[in-house]
């Protein structure tokens, strides 16, 4: 019994620690050939432990850093920008429509709704924004189109306030005079920072992560994100000083292009890398309950 | 009686009013972001002219769809589609199911967190690192593949990114590597959800962890992988954009088993300029989504009403 217990138990640990290292070694793979000697790269390709080490990738990206640090500040700020504005307007929509009491809450709810089963996909959202807003190569081309809010976690905010604000705290703040506004601001948001820092750290993820909104909308280099500028650089290895709009392109260095593409990837990779272990208890929590309700 | 009702809803307006006006910002972004888009399909049906815009543009019927459906693309987009989704669907649900048993068999709280956070890592970066790390594996001249791999066997280097038979694998490899994870945690949390003693009842009759995993674990968590399977039935017609388009590296050679609606209806609009075709596509990935979306809903609807979406 106990025997047939301890052997499941080390099967487990022995398949999960496989499949750990099946996560971690293109991770470490995509480091190591980032420190690899150019010529040695000719010789045994990208490797795990490469006979020699050279950090020329990594001079030559700091030489022409002008560019990957302008687009880290477009990440930062689109991060920033965009996951406000988006806590911001799903709490004000879905705290109304947690109220039983407003009159056409269910059709408003409906509407909401109705964006999760159909939508008009590529071809007409690029038109209306192109062509009504003139949206292209511009700074909200990175914030507004399909990520500033969405109806799946208005819902799930509003299931929220409706489970866990109590109405008679509503009822006892509007009887002593406060405003909606007041009610929405003081009450409804200090008391749903689970559900704020969740739904946040989504949206601040998937703005970091985001590189479609600069594929379709965006041509100018000064507005690239990190993801996008990497996203060139995969095709087009010579961009950093090619873009000379951005001032770069100074330094004549010998450019080890196939060390290079990793070094950039890794750096890339780092922020997420070094904040996953702050956020990571929240995310697996947050994970759960999209899933569940979704 | 008259004057009052009137009154009262003046007065209920009034009240009401700043909660409507708090909801413009959210309502006016679904209507430019999605209601919008929506009529926006007709233009599926026209003869689209930048100069005219998408609503003055002329009306041309159907005839984009009997361009799109006389090319062979319009087969293998679709049966490319299909096929992906029903590989992810089975596979991904058994895999995420088994990393879920494996995982609530370790005890250790540590342990576990440990694996969890680790198998979630490549859930957390864009699709852009992803193709990186894909080319780390797969470039030709200095892939790991190429140059320590296949060496290793004694067999000839392979042109990855120009063979298209390797790509059913490879992007069902990179897909699930990066959705296990994910799709784990929803599994591990109902199995945790399972009352113990049916479990303990179990080893006092002597069943074996097998017996137990057969019959206990599994059948409790049937309503859940159903669902799951079926909210993916009603999907199968929408795929990651990032993993058919950054991973391959949008090489043309592989379109053969890496171009999908999707892909099709972005390389229309933005890299071709065959609009016509792009937006009847995605007018046809867009009608067929929403009726997929329905039955699906409809059937979980009559397994489980507490779980279906509507």
């Amino acid at each position: 019994m106990t025997r047939q217990y301890i052997g499941w138990r080390t099967a487990s640990h022995v398949i999960m620690a496989l499949l750990s290292l099946a996560c971690l070694l293109p991770f470490v793979l995509l480091f190591t050939s980032s420190v690899t000697d150019a010529d040695t790269i000719v010789k045994e390709g990208y490797t795990f432990v490469p006979s020699k080490l050279s950090f020329a990738a990594y001079d030559y990206l700091f030489a022409n850093s002008k560019t990957v640090i302008h687009a880290y500040g477009i990440t930062i700020l689109t991060t920033v920008i965009g996951t406000t504005a988006s806590l911001l307007m799903t709490s004000m929509l879905a705290y109304p429509l947690s109220r039983k009491d407003l009159p056409g809450g269910m059709v408003i709810a409906f509407i909401v709704f109705f964006t999760l089963l159909f939508n008009g996909g590529l071809v007409p959202t690029y038109m209306i924004y192109t062509q009504m807003f003139d949206i292209q190569n511009t700074f909200l081309a990175q914030v507004i189109p399909w990520l500033l809010m969405n109806g799946f976690n208005v819902l799930l905010m509003r299931a929220f306030f409706m489970n866990s604000i109590p109405v008679p705290v509503l009822e006892s703040a509007s009887i002593d005079g406060a405003g909606e506004f007041t009610i929405y601001y003081k009450i409804v948001l200090q008391l749903s920072l689970p559900i704020l820092a969740t739904i946040g750290l989504f949206q601040a993820l998937a703005y970091w992560n985001d590189w479609n909104n600069g594929l379709v909308f965006i041509t100018e280099a000064r507005l690239f994100n990190l993801q996008n500028v990497l996203n060139k650089i995969m095709s087009d290895i010579e961009f950093l000083t090619s873009s000379a709009s951005m001032g770069a392109g100074s330094v004549a260095a010998q450019l080890p292009s196939e060390t290079f593409r990793m070094a950039i990837a890794v750096v890339g990779i780092v922020p997420i890398l070094i904040a996953y272990p702050f956020f990571q208890k929240y995310f697996v929590k947050g994970l759960t309950i999209g899933a569940v309700k979704g | 009686m008259e004057i009052k009702t009137t009154r009262r809803k003046r007065i209920h307006l009034r009240r009401f009013l700043p909660l409507y006006l708090m909801m413009i910002p959210g309502l006016l972004y679904l209507l430019i972001n999605n209601y919008l888009p929506m009529f926006g399909l007709s233009i599926a049906f026209k003869n689209v002219n930048y100069a005219q815009g998408i609503w003055g543009s002329d009306w041309v019927g159907i005839s984009n769809f009997e361009y799109l459906f006389r090319t062979t693309d319009a087969y293998i987009i679709t049966r490319n589609t299909l096929l992906y989704n029903a590989v992810f669907i089975v596979l991904g649900l058994t895999i995420a199911i088994a990393i879920a048993i494996l995982l609530n068999e370790i005890r250790s709280k540590m342990a576990r967190g440990f694996y969890q956070s680790v198998i979630l890592l490549p859930y957390l970066i864009s699709m852009i690192l992803v193709s990186y790390l894909v080319y780390a594996l797969l470039s030709p001249q200095s892939g790991f593949m190429n140059k320590t791999i296949l060496p290793m066997f004694g067999l000839d280097p392979i042109s990855w990114y120009l063979e298209s038979k390797y790509w059913p694998y490879i992007l069902t490899i990179v897909h699930i590597w990066k959705g296990a994870g994910y799709s784990c945690i929803v599994f591990l949390a109902a199995i945790i959800g399972i009352d113990r003693e049916y479990y303990e009842a179990a080893e006092l009759d002597g069943a074996t962890k097998w017996m137990q995993i057969r019959k206990i674990t599994l059948p409790m968590i049937t309503p859940i992988i159903t669902m799951l399977a079926l909210l993916g039935i009603g999907r199968i017609f929408y795929s990651d954009f990032g993993l058919f388009y950054q991973v391959p590296m949008n090489s043309g050679a592989l379109y053969e088993t890496t171009n999908v609606i999707d892909t099709y209806v972005f390389r229309g609009l933005l890299q071709i300029g065959d609009i016509g075709m792009s937006a009847a596509a995605g007018f046809y990935q867009s009608l067929v989504g929403f009726v997929l979306v329905l039955v699906s809903n409809y059937i979980v609807r009559r397994f489980d009403k507490d779980n279906a979406l509507f």
